[in-house]
């Protein structure tokens, strides 16, 4: 039987506790409302929790010991490539110089991270096949509002602002495209898919007019397929006077393999959190780097990090700028850490990462395709897309009966129900990170949770049993909504 | 094509020998063949122009080297604020969100995994709630200034209006990100001018008509100084537009919080909370709101349930406004957001606590107030804004502030910001920050370099 769970940190506050000592006062005392006019102050303290340094800990790592990581254990969940996050970056952003560094300090005292910042974008560069980057965009999502932002920038100033108003997106994409979109403020235009899981070219052709702004498009695609059409399809928007963009989020595929400008994207977005290991920390903080084509060079983010001979700098003055996205110049702390992780690797190093995370992808797609149906037949990428869909029909238990099954077997499930085009999808990302033993053992518990559906399915739809909690009422939580501890709860009702 | 040897890093877990294993139970004869989808003509024959690899003992060294290039804010007795701050970082945060368990979970998407981090976000959530008065707060955002553009977006589509107040005062870099995240929508930014540092609450008065959907109003502002927030909120109720309060987190243990001057929205840069600065980012923003903002809050929300035993758990609440099930009729295309820095940020008010964020307010305002009384002796030092202040004060001095700040430089200080390049007119103005981190013997010594440069 799971542990009892712990009180909130409100629940174990007693009046009178406190962790942090504060400096005494060591300037002449003022009452405060002759510092500040009286109408301006509080009247009451905020009802912040009171407890001891001891206390403190010991919540914060039972919260702890109540979740997990990619550090706990096997993590396939697709398109989130949750690979291992190496020790020495994080201790490389703690660097005092890094960590402390103030981002209005001065350029010339500031040399060390500029530098960084400057190599980082030119390898980013390489990397995609352009000519230009930003580290601005603090994740994925607010890169491709940059992306798209570039986009109407390039096409504004070439006359076609006004007519431009639509961005293609195939109907498998992450939900982050049409959001993005909306942002931009332009209308998401869907794409349908083809039967080998690539775009259909027919309907792509049908859809494209001197109206579109760009593509949006993830390839490999999130199917895990690599888009066999890619150069015909860039010659397609290109031909219309569209922009096309790549959504980075499954770059672990292609790394030194295939670069994106190559196959004709003109804007690229980079996860760190994703293809260069730094980590996602619950939910954050991402970094979503965005490189472009040398024409799309001028409207990028300002400041842009610049170098005048041994020097570097940051050129605030860019007429023709889309503006920030984000304050100062974005997750500088996420570069430190790619930054190590690509110096780490060097050329053949990132290619073997690629090499070696579609490998692993590939042998799950080997050992799992008996177990469940797949939607495509064809070698995969970084990560394969399954459907649970004829184990549905057989014995009852769904995509999701699977994934909470799993959650008994020490592994984080793979990502399901997306892509949204396959019916009861599974969707697994091992990353180039993870032993054979451990492929093995993932591959053996899906036979067994297939071998349980059908034969005690009960097993499977009430799992999982072995968790902290069990299946949560999601409709309770939005039928009776408690999204913070009860004002009155707040304070000193005893551990 | 593919790499010969085995793993070129120590990241990677597949030796030769399984790797020719795997290959045949794919049943493909090379790594190379794993990639026959990928047309030649797209194909990379080259290795990327990358520097060559490093290992771990010479990569610690490199990096050292880069860093030791900077000057960070330990090195140098540093003033420097303007939106960032150097607030003591207490040791109990950096322990407990380096657990393994925190740093390397995805989103918690698996409830029944993530109970950790979902029930911090909830505790995040409630401490955001108690400091600025507001009914729901979310599980994060990138940081302040997409936290008040986020709460500008909100304020429009709440009120059916089209324009925002964004003052003068408020924050460049707020402003800048503002401008971009609406340059895509129908909504126009009026500007506020200042008078005397602060926000004009008679111009905020003129301009707001039927068609002001919201204020933005920064407090204290970029300058440090304390807004006539109490008018300006009464101002937009009477004319029906709504108040987004940006708010300095450490200054509401002694601030009214923006619920008592009539907010709807309260967003805020959460940097001062336990994160370093980082050269400006990771930090996190932080979006609070009423109730009646709910369904158009952006990012994460966690919820208390319970599970199939009737056991109390949390789950991400609300996900039908966001992004994955919404698409492009969600909130907001936010989806990484900041978690660990928020995390960081809720283990630092539950240390500093109910009478630590109190006891904090008083220290930021007393050594600020010393500070500006001292610097106002100084021979050709003047105090431009008479006004209230909260932990910023900006002095004007009798040269260029950026000259001041290049010549205290060479001795070991850094005395502040200098504003001539965010606001025109103010080269010979400089914003000097203080936090618990710089004792009366820092003030002292600021002033009296300041004394020996202009005797």
């Amino acid at each position: 039987m799971p542990e009892a769970p712990p009180p909130t940190i409100f629940e174990r506050s007693v009046a009178g506790r406190r962790a942090g000592r504060l400096p005494g006062l060591d300037v002449p005392e003022a009452a405060l409302d002759s510092l500040i006019p009286p109408e301006l102050l509080r009247a009451e303290p905020p009802g912040l929790p009171e407890v001891s340094e001891p206390e403190l800990v010991r919540h914060f790592t039972a919260l702890s010991r109540r979740n997990f990581g990619v550090d706990n254990g096997f993590y396939p969940l697709g398109s989130c490539t949750m690979k291992h996050n190496p020790r020495i970056n994080e201790r490389a952003a703690a660097l005092p110089g890094f960590r402390g560094l103030h981002p209005l300090q001065r350029p010339e005292r500031a040399q060390g991270a500029l530098r960084l910042m400057h190599e980082l974008g030119s390898w980013l560069g390489e990397i995609a096949g352009l000519d230009a980057a930003t580290l601005q965009p603090a994740a994925g999502a607010q890169g491709e509002l940059t992306g798209l932002l570039l986009a109407r920038a390039y096409h504004e100033e070439r006359g076609e602002g006004a007519r431009r108003t639509r961005v293609l997106i195939p109907d498998s994409a992450h939900g982050t495209n049409p959001a993005s979109v909306t942002m931009a403020g332009y209308e998401t235009v869907k794409v349908k898919g083809g039967e080998d899981g690539g775009v259909d070219l027919e309907d792509l052709r049908a859809k494209l007019d001197e109206s579109v702004v760009c593509l949006m498009l993830t390839n490999p695609s999130t199917l895990g397929l690599f888009e066999r059409d890619i150069v015909e399809i860039a010659r397609l928007v290109h031909e219309v006077g569209g922009l096309l963009y790549y959504d980075g989020a499954n770059l672990n595929a292609v790394m030194g393999i295939s670069r994106p400008g190559d196959m004709g994207f003109d804007i690229v977005h980079f996860n760190l959190h994703k293809s260069f290991s730094t980590p996602h920390g619950g939910g954050g903080p991402g970094s979503g780097p965005v490189a472009v084509r040398a024409e799309l060079e001028p409207y990028l983010p300002r400041p842009v990090v610049a170098r005048d001979g041994d020097r570097y700098l940051l050129d605030d003055d860019r007429p023709r700028s889309i503006g920030k996205v984000r304050s100062f110049y974005g997750n500088v702390g996420m570069a430190v850490r790619a930054y190590a992780y690509i110096r780490t690797h060097g050329a053949d190093g990132l290619r073997e990462v690629s090499e070696t995370a579609v490998l692993n992808a590939n042998y799950l797609l080997a050992r799992l395709r008996t177990l469940f149906t797949v939607p495509f037949d064809r070698l995969c990428m970084h990560e394969c897309v399954l459907s649970a869909r004829d184990l549905k029909r057989r014995t009852g238990v769904r995509a999701l009966d699977v994934a909470k099954r799993l959650l008994d077997f020490g592994v984080h499930p793979p990502t399901v129900y997306f892509p949204l085009v396959v019916d009861e999808a599974i969707m697994i990302e091992p990353t180039e990170t993870e032993t054979l033993d451990t492929l093995d053992t993932f591959v053996a518990a899906m036979a067994q949770v297939v071998a349980e559906a059908e034969e005690d399915p009960e097993r499977v739809t009430q799992a999982p049993w072995t968790t902290p909690v069990r299946r949560l009422d999601d409709a309770r939580a939005v039928k009776r909504p408690v999204l913070r501890q009860p004002a009155g709860e707040a304070v000193g009702v005893g551990a | 094509m593919s790499t010969e040897a085995g793993a070129a890093s120590g990241y990677l877990s597949i030796t030769p020998d399984e790797r020719a294993r795997m290959l045949e139970a794919i049943g493909v004869p090379s790594i190379e063949a794993l990639f026959r989808d990928v047309p030649e003509e797209v194909r990379l024959r080259r290795p990327l122009d990358l520097p060559p690899p490093m290992g771990e003992v010479e990569l610690a060294d490199h990096m050292a080297a880069l860093a030791a290039l900077n000057t960070d804010q330990d090195s140098e007795l540093s003033f420097l604020g303007f939106g960032m701050y150097p607030h003591y970082v207490p040791a109990a945060v950096d322990a407990l969100i380096s657990r393994g368990e925190f740093m390397t979970a995805y989103t918690p998407y698996q409830p029944e995994l993530s109970q950790g981090t979902l029930q911090a976000i909830f505790e995040f959530q409630t401490s955001i709630c108690e400091l600025t008065g507001m009914d729901v707060a979310n599980a994060s955002t990138y940081d302040g200034a997409t936290a008040a553009a986020e709460g500008v977006l909100m304020a429009c589509a709440q009120t059916g209006r089209t324009r925002a107040l964004v003052p003068d005062a408020v924050h460049p870099e707020i402003r800048a990100v503002l401008a971009t995240y609406v340059s895509g929508r129908d909504v126009e930014l009026v500007p506020v001018p200042m008078v005397n540092g602060l926000t004009d609450p008679g111009a905020v008065e003129a301009l707001l008509d039927a068609d002001v959907a919201c204020v933005l109003l920064q407090h204290p502002n970029a300058l440090g100084l304390l807004e006539a927030a109490p008018r300006i909120g009464a101002a937009c109720e009477s004319a029906g537009a709504h108040l987004v309060a940006s708010v300095d987190p450490l200054s509401l243990g002694i601030l009214a919080p923006p619920s008592a001057y009539g907010a709807q929205i309260a967003a805020g840069e959460g940097q001062p909370l336990g994160n370093p600065a980082s050269y400006g980012g990771p930090t996190f923003g932080f979006l609070a709101c009423r109730t009646e903002y709910l369904r158009r809050m952006p990012g994460r929300l966690a919820g208390e349930t319970v599970d199939v035993d009737g056991r109390r758990g949390f789950v991400l609440a609300f996900q039908t406004r966001e992004q994955h099930i919404r698409r492009e009729k969600a909130t907001s295309n936010i989806c990484t957001n900041h978690a660990l820095n928020a995390l960081a940020g809720v283990i630092y008010l539950s240390w500093l606590g109910k009478a630590g964020i109190t006891e904090i307010g008083r220290l930021l305002v007393s050594r600020a107030r010393y500070l500006r009384d001292r610097l106002a002796l100084v021979p050709g030092v003047s105090i431009p804004f008479p006004g209230a202040h909260f932990k910023e004060i900006v002095v004007r001095l009798p040269e260029p502030a950026a000259d001041l700040q290049a010549a205290l430089q060479q001795d070991g200080i850094n005395p502040g910001h200098p504003l001539g390049a965010h606001y025109p007119g103010m080269d010979d103005h400089i914003a000097i920050a203080v936090t618990e981190r710089h004792p009366r013997a820092a003030l002292d010594r600021l002033a009296q370099a300041l004394e020996a440069r202009y005797a």
